[in-house]
């Protein structure tokens, strides 16, 4: 889940040195409490990415000195897995499933048409900023494809005239 | 009287309107002024009659309808204040005689469906803990035994027998040791893993346990990929219910000995499932995969004895435990002993999860139980054990599916996924599809697989794009080769199956430009 907060626009610099101290302290507090985990690392990642909606370029200093790890393994860590970003983007999120069982019911349809419909290319921030469009590799709905996620939830048998509404629908509540 | 309803939880149901239909019904039951207790269940697979809406009734036991959209609810609560309920157009009769259903053979996933996943009194009404009360009472090396007996083999996909595996761990000496359970089921077309999870969580818990018990381990992980968020905090919740009674924990059931249990996150990366892959991805490292030796079983998890497992495994030694393992071998021919779960999935009417002996035919389980595609159009393409697997042609469908005839037609099992694909598709899109996943997903330590896949995708870029020549297919025959023997592990070693598969049974979609190709293979 997204707990990321909303930056409004025109925040002043106190303002937004503020904020960086704040997460700085949070990813300080987040990486000590996994580092005495065997294997906290992941963990530790995807709390920090769920609390500010990225992990920060920034901070991986920090991760680094509580795991005791250098900040080139860390980073090499974050890189390694598609789920970590470590720029901010949308806070909602839009997958479409393209794997073969999907691509079997019609997914390629989907996955060439979304981004006109959606008006937003893959792994981009939708122009109202509300969320991102990604590609996903199967998310165990094969039976009934094509298959999109919006956040936590997986809707099936979708189909590109329908997919804006369900869209709309999925930002609105 | 109050009349207890069941509507699904599960991913599957909820992605085709469980959510919507379970909302309708309090309103339409209210709107009534019935009484009734709403249960939400997890799915039994037959994902064609999702949403599946199931009635507990005095004289007929459980009544099922479906599909049923939120229009249909209205009537259907109508219908049951009534008693006529057995007109309602969305009736499909008591839950046992459905025959999606009712031709299966169902072990492992026979509790799927019945009730809650997470009400543990529940479980144990219907068996569950069995197994593991069994365990207690033996020694480490007769459970082991008796996984022997069962025959019973990983259902990740390499199908290894898994009380050579056990036995292993059990031989070697450790203070620590642990259990793994591979949830990561990266697989396109399964999702009997997450059924399973969403569905019947405490039978996964309690086959860990017992594999605690049989080699001397004290805690285990369970790595679940992210795309699978119900799947986690169904299982999330099980452990805390289990913790609570003592079916884990620091005495389990009174009996003195432990076995602790946490579930860990993936983070979207395919070759995670690999096992030593997903051993360093839980170490907190790159998910990259480990040269073996040394074996998980004996440098494993932190470098200690480790029992690497599929959920459909672990899950298996909980009934197997219960009933014994000559029981469960009574299932299934030669090698392939017990049930198998199958994923219909793709181009299907009636897709879902079938568990059947080993030894059914594709054919069938496309014919009878899928009934067929989806769009109405004929079946063109099957592609059978995930991403991996091979690419069928329409006359190969009659092969019965076991692990050693699959394996016999150049393909093979793995995980039990079927997809399928009628006449519209591009056979070159899809190898191309195969090398270009391969190419993503790597994880970039060994050449052949790293180089070689995006040198296969290069090539098929221009078959794709009609400009290949007989030359470009030698190539990418000569690069298959290459994959196949100089990879590490099965990643570039078996992306290999799926393209040439998709070449030998469908030559008429890898059109080239010149006419020679005949003549050069
Ligand atoms: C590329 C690749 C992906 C794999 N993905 C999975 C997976 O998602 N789930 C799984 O259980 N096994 C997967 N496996 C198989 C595991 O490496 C391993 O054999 C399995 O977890 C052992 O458990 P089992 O003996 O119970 O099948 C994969 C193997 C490879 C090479
Ligand atoms: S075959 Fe591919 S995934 Fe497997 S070890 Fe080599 S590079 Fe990694
Ligand atoms: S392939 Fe799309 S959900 Fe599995």
């Amino acid at each position: 889940m997204n707990r990321r907060k909303k930056t409004g626009g025109g925040i002043g610099v106190e303002q937004e040195l503020e904020s960086v101290k704040l997460m700085k302290a949070f990813v300080q507090q987040t990486a000590a409490k996994h580092a005495s985990t065997q294997g906290g690392l992941l963990p530790c990642l995807h709390e920090i990415q769920a609390e500010l909606g990225f992990i920060p370029n920034d901070c991986l200093d920090s991760v680094a000195t509580a795991f005791s790890l250098s900040t080139a393994e860390v980073h090499g860590v974050v890189s390694f897995y598609h789920d970590f970003r470590t720029s901010p983007s949308a806070q909602h999120c839009i997958q479409i499933c393209c794997a073969e069982a999907c691509q079997a019911s019609g997914s390629r349809e989907l996955e060439v048409g979304a981004a006109d419909v959606l008006g937003v290319e893959f792994d981009q921030k939708h122009p109202t900023g509300d969320y991102r469009l990604e590609r996903v590799y199967c998310l165990g709905n094969c039976a009934c494809g094509p298959s999109i996620r919006i956040d936590d939830e997986v809707y099936g048998r979708i189909d590109l005239a329908g997919l804006p509404q369900l869209v709309n629908e999925a930002m609105q509540s | 009287m109050t009349m207890t309803v069941y509507i699904s939880q599960d991913t599957t149901a909820v992605a085709v309107g469980a959510e919507r239909v379970a909302s309708a019904f309090v309103q339409a039951a209210q709107d009534a002024d019935s009484n009734y207790t709403l249960v939400r269940n997890g799915s039994r697979g037959a994902f064609g009659l999702e949403p599946l809406v199931e009635i507990e009734t005095a004289d007929r036991g459980r009544v099922a309808f479906g599909p049923v959209s939120p229009g249909d609810v209205p009537s259907l609560v109508k219908s049951m204040a009534d008693s006529k309920f057995d007109s309602h157009p969305n009736y499909l009769g008591p839950v046992s005689d459905i025959p999606w259903l009712a031709n299966q053979t169902r072990i492992t996933f026979k509790r799927c469906g019945e009730g809650d996943p997470v009400d543990l009194a529940n479980y144990r009404a219907l068996g569950g803990y069995r197994g593991l009360e069994r365990a207690i009472s033996l020694t480490p090396q007769a459970i082991v035994d008796e996984i022997k007996v069962s025959g019973l083999r990983g259902r990740g996909g390499a199908a290894f027998p898994t009380g050579i595996k056990w036995q292993t761990v059990l031989d070697t000496q450790g203070e620590q040791k642990y259990i793994v359970c591979n949830a990561d089921e990266g697989d396109s077309g399964t999702f009997a893993d997450r059924l399973l999870m969403e569905a019947d969580p405490y039978q996964l818990i309690e086959g860990m346990t017992i594999s605690g018990l049989a080699v001397g381990a004290t805690k285990g992980f369970i790595y679940l990929r992210s795309e699978y968020p119900r799947a986690q905090k169904m299982l999330e919740r099980a452990i805390e219910v289990a913790t609570a009674e003592g079916y884990l924990g620091a005495d389990l059931c009174g009996s003195g000995q432990r076995f602790d249990l946490e579930v860990r996150m993936g983070a979207g990366s395919y070759i995670c499932g690999e096992e030593t892959a997903l051993l360093n991805s839980l170490e907190g490292k790159r998910g990259v995969v480990r040269a073996k030796p040394p074996l998980p079983a004996i440098e494993g998890l932190f470098g200690k004895p480790t029992v690497v497992n599929n959920v459909l495994t672990l899950a298996s030694v909980s009934s197997i435990l219960a009933d014994g393992g000559a029981e469960y071998a009574r299932h299934g021919v030669d090698r392939s002993k017990g049930t198998m779960p199958l994923q219909l999935a793709g181009n299907i009417k009636n897709g879902g999860l079938i568990e059947v002996p080993f030894g059914v035919s594709l054919s069938q389980v496309i014919n009878e139980w899928g009934a067929g595609t989806r769009s109405g159009r004929p079946v063109r393409a099957v592609q059978v054990g995930g991403p991996l697997g091979a690419y069928l042609s329409r006359d190969q469908l009659d092969v019965p599916l076991t692990y050693e005839a699959l394996t016999e037609l150049g393909g093979m099992l793995g995980h039990g996924g079927i997809v399928v694909f009628d006449d519209s598709v591009d056979m070159a899109k899809q190898a191309h599809f195969a090398m270009d996943f391969c190419a993503k997903e790597s994880c970039g330590k060994c050449t052949p697989c790293r180089i070689g896949a995006v040198r296969g995708r290069e090539v098929l870029d221009r078959v794709c794009d009609n400009t290949a020549s007989s030359n470009d297919l030698i190539l990418l025959r000569d690069l298959c080769e290459t994959m196949e023997q100089a990879s590490l592990c099965a990643m570039g070693g078996l992306t290999p199956l799926p393209v040439k598969s998709a070449m030998d049974n469908f030559p008429e979609d890898f059109g080239v430009t010149d006419n020679q190709y005949e003549v050069a293979v």
